[in-house]
């Protein structure tokens, strides 16, 4: 028999993206870009991390035109963002046949109390953490890939590694912890006991765990992956550098090759201005975009 | 023995952990030089056109296709078996183009068209296979000389062989079932490798 929109086709498309970089484009043509500089997917967006925050107001999913056109335009998959616990966008960009839906942060949430019961979709869903309790909530409401949140469209990729390094604690906490102090952990934590404990017992995380928020070069990238992430994105970094497609192509022969510093040295040659960024500590408090969401 | 993962970028640390789990030597292939000595190579599921970029970048097409044409077994799954396509349709891109097979990227449809069933397949002991299609390519056409492994309900055929090669438009590295590595495996330990210098 055929089964569709099973777990196992939804948390094996993030096992095919693994060791790739996901962009972030604005149109066909920054996906076509994208695509032939080795992206092993897309994010479709109206605006870039950056240019939202830029912008403020309020953030919600891209007009559908702007994402089928970029759907139409490359043959790799392609993401797209809706609002935390806006169910009717994700039902939206289901329809439209949109290949992973990203609940994103950066958009303005539509719900604070909830996220999307994402097992009721067909379409697998990839959602931020900061720390792994969060990432567990997540992956407990049928997340099929995690990513750190990070803080978007700032260029600076402190608040990635921050995140991927709580998340690799937690891991190390649980697998170290005896049985009898999984159950306390996953109170503290705020996490499904069944995953704290399937967790503890496989020492590893049910999905896929990329980085995201701020990564800029190709030495941000391979940081991220010798942290342990298994792949990453690049929001703003790519399409606000003074040479996107340059920029593009070495980020992902810095990812593939992550653990070489020779050749992660010879792709950062002469890439031009990355994207301006900026310092967390400067960002007010009711902007930083990794506290939305819970 | 030992048998080499292409690890550019997709599941390549699946089929690594399944070939370790088996017993068999191993080791994550990135560059020419690593392909030195093998007896086997998996090229793994993945996307396909970020494969390809990266295996133009780093010299990798022309030492393979040396060591398939030398009698290495390689076998593909996925990505891989677009990797091993002479024909590639939608788009159509420059490959490894060492089987005789014309294969069409994402020809179930999107991800959401993905899907999972249990398939006969002949070769293998103990009953049917439980198969994961991601995204998967569609075999179009099947030269006279392939040997179809496997199809599905509908007849489309979606494990094929050709001499030392072996293509699956699945993914075995997905599930706990060693069976069809240990098929592989058993062509790599038998094959007559002229030289396995890349």
């Amino acid at each position: 028999m055929v089964e569709r929109g099973t777990w196992g086709v939804k948390t094996g498309l993030a096992q095919m993206l693994k060791g790739g970089v996901i962009m972030d484009v604005t149109n066909a043509e920054q996906a076509k870009i994208a695509e032939e500089a080795g992206a092993c997917a897309v994010m479709a967006l109206e605006r870039v991390p950056a240019d939202i925050r830029a912008a403020g107001g309020v953030a919600r999913m891209a007009d559908p035109k702007v994402i089928q056109e970029i759907m139409n335009s490359v043959s790799i998959p392609v993401m797209a963002k809706c609002r935390i616990g806006h169910f009717v966008e994700a039902q939206v960009l289901e329809a439209l046949g949109i290949d992973f839906i990203d609940e994103s942060e950066v958009l303005t949430p539509a719900d604070e109390a909830h996220h999307i019961w994402k097992h009721s979709f067909k379409v697998p869903f990839v959602c931020g953490c900061r720390d792994l309790g969060e990432a567990l909530r997540r992956i407990g409401e049928g997340a099929a890939m995690i990513r750190t949140k990070g803080e978007a469209g700032t260029g600076n990729v402190v608040e990635a590694v921050r995140h991927m390094r709580a998340v690799t604690e937690g891991i190390r906490r649980v697998v170290a912890a005896s049985e009898e102090e999984l159950m306390a952990i996953a109170k503290e934590m705020g996490a499904p006991f069944e995953l704290v404990s399937e967790l503890h017992q496989t020492g590893k995380l049910p999905v896929v765990n990329f980085a995201a928020g701020g990564i800029a070069t190709p030495a941000d990238a391979a940081l991220m992956m010798q942290l342990g992430a298994d792949g990453v994105f690049v929001g703003s970094g790519i399409f606000k550098s003074s040479n996107p497609s340059a920029r593009a192509k070495a980020i992902v022969v810095a990812t593939t090759n992550y653990q070489n510093p020779a050749i992660i040295a010879e792709v950062s040659r002469g890439l031009g201005e990355a994207m301006p960024g900026l310092d967390i500590k400067q960002i007010p408090s009711q902007e930083l975009l990794a506290a939305r969401g819970w | 023995m030992k048998i080499g993962v292409l690890a550019l970028q997709g599941d390549f640390r699946e089929h690594l952990a399944m070939v370790s789990r088996l017993g068999v030597d191993n080791i994550a292939v990135r560059s020419a030089s690593e392909l030195e000595g093998l007896n086997g190579l998996i090229i793994p599921g993945g996307e396909s056109t970020t494969a390809l970029i990266l295996m133009h970048n780093f010299g990798l097409i022309e030492p393979i296709r040396k060591l398939a044409k030398n009698g290495m077994p390689i076998m593909g799954t996925c990505a891989g078996m677009i990797h091993l396509a002479k024909e590639v349709l939608s788009p159509n891109m420059e490959t490894l183009g060492l089987m005789d097979i014309t294969v069409r990227r994402n020809g179930f449809g999107r991800q959401i068209d993905s899907f999972e069933i249990d398939i006969p397949i002949t070769i293998l002991p103990g009953g049917s296979f439980h198969a994961i299609f991601i995204r998967a390519p569609v075999i179009e056409r099947v030269g006279p000389a392939v040997e179809v492994l496997a199809r599905l309900p509908d007849d489309k055929a979606i494990a094929v062989k050709e001499e030392n090669l072996v293509a699956l438009a699945f993914h075995p590295e997905l599930t706990l079932d060693t069976r069809l590595h240990e098929y592989f495996l058993a062509m790599a330990s038998s094959s007559k490798i002229i030289e396995n210098k890349p």
